[in-house]
């Protein structure tokens, strides 16, 4: 039974035989407690950004409901905190849940979906979901797929060099790994001698936007391409999260010790859509993660429906009230595009116009 | 004096013993090359990098992240266009984050012609970088201030790009242009700095005690005054304009070379300065013509100064073909010309209005 997720502090399963026993990885109650109330959440809050989008209140929406089994375990995994002895993140669109795990306030993914200027991560430049927040290490996430593959190579270097204790870790999606940064990231991160610590996170959905894995891929799986190069892999069912809490606590124990990288390729689902530019609609063949794990903890006796029920109705009356009042908060000022264009000068726009008009 | 890939080589040898570099790297940056100019030899911190350039840049990127102070390589940039994004990654990280994060890096990168590079030897870089916002951009003509604009750039909190003009990566600088605590005997400081040919493995170079000295980014210098025509310009054209305004005082034209040395931020208040006072201008560079760097220079003083203008303002620039061409003539058809550039100024310089 896993008991903790505090680093080091569990029994790690060591062959692929214990990892397959659901048994063994079960959660006790009350990690399946958390484990699922931050799922919940970070569902609820997907939930909550996509009626945002769908009522006008924000101009697109991408995220990650049907990742959550994967990335809240990923978030708790996280030794949280600023500079080299942390976990450097260098996450995609899809990691809500990775970063609402961590601790972050939900109500500022409501603020980012509706470009407010209080919005802490962009002051309303980016999309939702493209957090950053440095004093937890967690790098801004990007547009440009597989572009975070190429930048994370550099954290774990410095890691390497500096003996540290932190690990970084890389997370994208599966069409996103033809890109040459995927291959940048294996070849780098396994130089003999040079070895990264690095754990790289593969959530493999089947899809790019619309394009099937089958026609892009001929690898039978992506994690294939690492074993080449020497890199330890392993395959996870990311629909499970006391699966993925198992071979995640594995992948960051052996990346944590062997200062080598590792690759996790997780199966996980799409559950409404690649982005609210394919409609951000709920696709019902889909396997949903919170079904099976909600299930599984009725009948195990750690909650009841109707408890699930309660929680979820609360958080979306939380969320819900957390929108009206964003709602209200302020826009951006036109003139604070010239905010932070470099680091040096010209930090707050003086409403002046091109900083280099002397 | 020393040679501008000498000064560029201890510009980093103060910056990884003073001003904190941690990392230069690059492909054949490390030891037993030191790089294929010979820019980071004998360097404590040079390593060797696979050959992928998206590699090192997001290797930069991620290390400035990480609190490090990279200085990455593309070893020509003719080879950096497949990073554009990754640059424009590393430009716009401080204002995608709102200020949470700085991305603290230089990219060296040769650039131009004049070395006989053929196709993929001489591109020039200047119009590319100038469209990144986010970034500095530096290119030196000679070695003191590309000493003084390395310094700089490496205590920048910005990506800086360092744009090396490889046709004047040997070339000495002239007297009074010395760097604080450089030998005066070129052959002294050769044997205290350059790598032997042939077996390396034991060779330990000999710093001088070299002096700080930073030249301010955003800052231009007066190459050569004149009151005639401002000619603006920066690299491998500085000392082509600057024989072009010798040559030409002889026939009573007083051309102003202005040397840009940051392409940006620019500096406008001497560009303003020295276009008010000989009212006309020609721009020279050695990118492609079309959305050209000087271009821009002239829209922004057609603008501003319209009517300080005596000449409609010239761009002198490469001609708008897919490559320089190896053979001589072709080079010499497609990048300015000391000839064409004294033939320009002349030509500003008599416009009648
Ligand atoms: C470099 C780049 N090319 C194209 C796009 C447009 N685009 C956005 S998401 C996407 C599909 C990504 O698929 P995958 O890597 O499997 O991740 P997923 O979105 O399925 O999680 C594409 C093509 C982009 N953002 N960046």
């Amino acid at each position: 039974m896993i008991s903790s997720l505090a680093s080091g502090g569990i029994g790690v399963p060591s062959t692929a035989a214990e990892l397959k026993s659901s048994e063994r990885n079960e959660l006790v109650p009350d990690l399946a407690r958390k484990v699922h109330e931050l799922m919940l959440k970070a569902r609820v809050l997907e939930e909550r950004l996509i009626a945002m989008y769908k009522q006008g209140d924000g101009y697109f929406w991408i995220g990650g409901p049907g990742e959550e089994a994967l990335n809240v375990p990923l978030g708790l995994l996280v030794n949280k905190g600023q500079g080299l002895d942390h976990d450097y993140l260098h996450l995609h669109y899809r990691s809500n849940a990775t970063v609402l795990a961590m601790g972050a306030d939900p109500v500022d993914w409501l603020r980012q979906m509706k470009s407010t200027a209080t919005d802490p991560y962009s002051r309303g430049r980016n999309f939702a979901g493209h957090t950053t927040i440095r004093k937890w290490n967690v790098v801004p996430i990007n547009s440009p797929i597989e572009v975070q593959f190429s930048v994370a190579i550099g954290t774990a270097e410095a890691q390497r060099k500096a003996k540290s204790k932190g690990i970084t870790i890389v997370q994208g999606g599966d069409a996103g790994t033809a890109e040459g940064d995927f291959a940048t990231c294996l070849v780098w991160s396994s130089r003999k001698g040079s070895e990264l610590p690095l754990l790289i996170v593969v959530a493999n959905n089947q899809y790019g936007i619309s394009t099937p894995f089958e026609g892009q891929h001929g690898e039978a799986h992506i994690a294939d391409r690492a074993k080449a190069f020497g890199i330890q892999t392993a395959l996870v069912d990311g629909n499970d999260p006391e699966m993925c809490t198992a071979a995640l606590t594995e992948a960051f124990h052996y990346v944590r010790t062997q200062r080598k990288p590792c690759l996790l390729e997780a199966t996980v689902s799409r559950l409404y859509g690649h982005s609210s530019a394919t409609g951000a609609k709920l696709v019902r063949s889909e396997v949903d993660c919170m079904d099976h794990f909600e299930q599984k903890l009725e009948e195990r006796k750690i909650l009841t429906r109707a408890q699930m029920n309660e929680m979820r109705a609360r958080f979306t009356a939380e969320l819900l009230e957390a929108s009206l009042r964003v709602r209200e908060e302020p826009p951006p000022l036109p003139h604070t595009i010239w905010d932070y264009v470099l680091a040096d000068k010209n930090n707050v726009g003086n409403g002046k116009g091109d900083p280099w008009q002397p | 004096m020393a040679t501008m890939i000498q000064a560029i080589r201890m510009a980093l040898h103060v910056g990884e013993e003073r001003l904190g570099v941690t990392d230069i790297f690059g492909q054949d940056v490390g030891p037993p090359l030191g790089g294929i100019f010979t820019g980071t030899q004998g360097l404590k911190t040079a390593w060797n990098s696979p050959l992928d350039e998206r590699g090192i840049v997001g290797m930069a990127i991620g290390l400035a992240l990480a609190g490090q102070k990279p200085v990455a390589e593309i070893q020509f940039c003719d080879y950096a266009f497949n990073v554009i994004d990754l640059l424009k990654i590393a430009g716009n990280i401080h204002w995608a984050s709102a200020g949470d994060w700085n991305v603290s890096l230089v990219m060296m990168t040769p650039v131009g012609a004049g070395i006989r590079g053929s196709i993929y030897h001489s591109h020039s870089f200047d119009a590319q970088a100038t469209r990144i916002p986010g970034w500095k951009v530096v290119m030196p003509s000679n070695p003191r201030d590309a000493y003084g604009l390395m310094l700089s750039a490496i205590a920048d909190p910005n990506p800086v790009m360092f744009l090396e003009p490889k046709a004047l990566l040997r070339v000495k600088g002239q007297p009074g242009e010395q760097i604080p605590g450089e030998p005066s005997d070129d052959k002294a400081l050769s044997k205290m700095i350059d790598a032997p040919l042939g077996d390396r493995s034991a060779w330990k170079p000999e710093w001088p005690k070299l002096g700080e000295f930073y030249v301010p980014i955003g800052k231009a210098r007066i190459a050569c005054s004149g009151n005639d025509v401002t000619v603006l310009t920066y690299g491998r054209n500085v000392p082509m304009c600057t024989l072009a305004a010798n040559e030409l005082a002889k026939e009573g034209i007083g051309a102003e070379v202005v040397d840009l040395r940051s392409l940006h931020p620019y500096d406008w208040a001497e560009i303003k300065q020295s276009v008010q006072k000989t009212h006309r201008v020609l721009c020279v560079n050695e990118d492609t013509e079309i959305t050209n760097f000087g271009e821009h220079l002239i829209r922004r003083i057609t603008e501003e100064l319209f009517y300080e203008l005596h000449a409609p303002p010239k761009l002198l620039a490469g001609a708008h073909v897919p490559g320089v061409g190896l053979a001589d003539a072709l080079e010499r058809a497609t990048v300015p010309q000391v000839s064409s550039i004294k033939a320009a100024i002349a030509m500003l310089a008599r416009h009648e209005p």
